[in-house]
């Protein structure tokens, strides 16, 4: 049988314009255009590109809620087996849009669904952990990698084939795991990766860790004794009581706390809220994980000027690095509007 | 919250066990601490000792918060 798929485009690859053309509204058109065609002659007989569904760029991301509806019956008007956006390289408000167009699909029809990105458009971030997004080049010079790769992992999914991991199908991961059977144990498997790596070679990890994004280092302090520096800890810290109700893990918040007049961080007046540590060394004197005590000697004789009035905590424990960003952007906010010179971070 | 803090232009020192995570992490000053339940202190020391620790870990701080860096450096 021949499957019939629809094509979801932006109005560049479908030939309408550039820019100027962005607020493009959704319209649906019968058979292939633009890199349709070239799906069309990797499919052969056995797909046939039954419709294409085109929207501008600006006008999806200005309006995405009503777009994707829109976008959406457009699609299913077609009754299609399978759907196929982009690949949108790494134009972000099209990797956006074939995103959103891909999770509705998915979610909506319960169909077959693939698009193609650049790893770093922004769409990956916000869509690749519900859909499947091919692997692709920066810019349209890979499309002739990126129609057959698309192309093979939805004739697999249409054909009812187990999805692969990432690096036998070519797409972004997801952070599904599946347990399997191996033939070696773990044990093997770790020493195997441990003598490669002493010799030099190459070898693949069974975890890779995350990419984290970096920040410049700040200018270091001038003139330290007229510095204002303020305390901020991950471990959990709190007046005793935890007011806030800082969570022992995964932590949605943190707390302010004022420290004005206090000399020491006692076990009388605070305690760690942390769930991921044993508690009884920081609970027994809390100077060990925030160093009041120090800090006010270390400001008395004058190696610093002041330390701030509050200090911030929250649990590092399992905390999401969204909550963690969030969190720091509005301490660093707060202390940058009341002229702090530094911080000191402690993490447990 | 050490990189969104220092996004800010303010200079932050991370003190931490681990020091492996935080470089992962991307703190640009780390201060290796004692142990992850008690990063600044030792109950097997004195209270008075303890301090000492302390203090000389808070030092190591400051002095790194004074330091011109251009990437990420562990102070030890």
């Amino acid at each position: 049988m021949t499957y019939k798929i629809v094509h979801y485009i932006n109005q560049f690859f479908a030939g309408i314009g550039g820019e100027e053309k962005a607020d493009f509204r959704p319209e649906s058109r019968e058979g292939a255009v633009g890199p349709g065609i070239a799906f069309k002659a990797v499919f052969g007989k056995e797909a046939e590109i039954v419709g294409t569904v085109i929207c501008g760029d600006g006008y999806f991301a200005e309006n995405m809620d009503e777009a994707s509806e829109k976008v959406l019956k457009m699609i299913a008007a077609f009754n299609p087996d399978a759907v196929i956006a982009g690949p949108a390289f790494n134009a972000g408000r099209y990797g956006t849009a074939c995103g959103a167009v891909s999770d509705a699909v998915g979610k909506k029809l319960g169909i077959p669904v693939v698009t193609g990105m650049y790893p770093e458009n922004p769409g990956v971030d916000m869509y690749s952990k519900d859909i499947y997004i091919i692997k692709t080049s920066d810019s349209a010079r890979g499309i002739k990698d990126a129609v057959p790769a698309m192309a093979k992992f939805i004739m697999k999914a249409l054909k009812g084939g187990s999805v692969g991991s990432p690096a036998e199908d070519g797409y972004i991961e997801r952070g599904i795991r599946v347990n399997c059977f191996h033939e070696k144990i773990g044990a093997v498997r770790a020493v195997d990766m441990l003598i490669k790596k002493l010799n030099g070679e190459e070898f693949t990890t069974e975890y890779p860790m995350p990419v984290f994004d970096r920040v410049p280092p700040a200018e270091p302090i001038k003139d330290m004794k007229n510095a204002l520096i303020a305390l901020v800890t991950s471990g959990g810290i709190v007046p005793k009581g935890n007011p806030d109700r800082i969570e022992a893990s995964s932590a949605s918040k943190y707390g302010t706390y004022s420290i004005a007049g206090v000399k020491s961080a006692d076990e009388v007046a605070y305690a760690t809220a942390h769930g991921g540590y044993d508690p009884t060394y920081a609970n027994s004197d809390p100077n060990r994980v925030l160093p009041v005590d120090v800090l006010r000697e270390m400001e008395s004789s004058g190696e610093f000027k002041k330390l701030y009035d509050y200090f911030f905590s929250t649990v590092g424990n399992g905390t999401s690095v969204a909550s963690a960003k969030k969190f720091g952007a509005e301490i660093g906010a707060r202390l940058k509007k009341d002229g702090v010179d530094a911080v000191i971070l402690t993490s447990t | 919250m050490v990189k969104a803090i220092e996004a800010t232009g303010i200079p932050v020192v991370h003190i931490c066990t681990i020091v492996p995570i935080s470089q992962t992490v991307g703190a640009n000053r780390i201060v290796p601490a004692v142990a992850i339940p008690y990063p600044l202190g030792d109950p097997s020391k004195t209270p008075e000792e303890e301090k000492v620790i302390r203090r000389a870990i808070l030092e190591k701080a400051l002095q790194a918060l004074k330091t011109p860096i251009k990437e990420q450096t562990v102070f030890n």
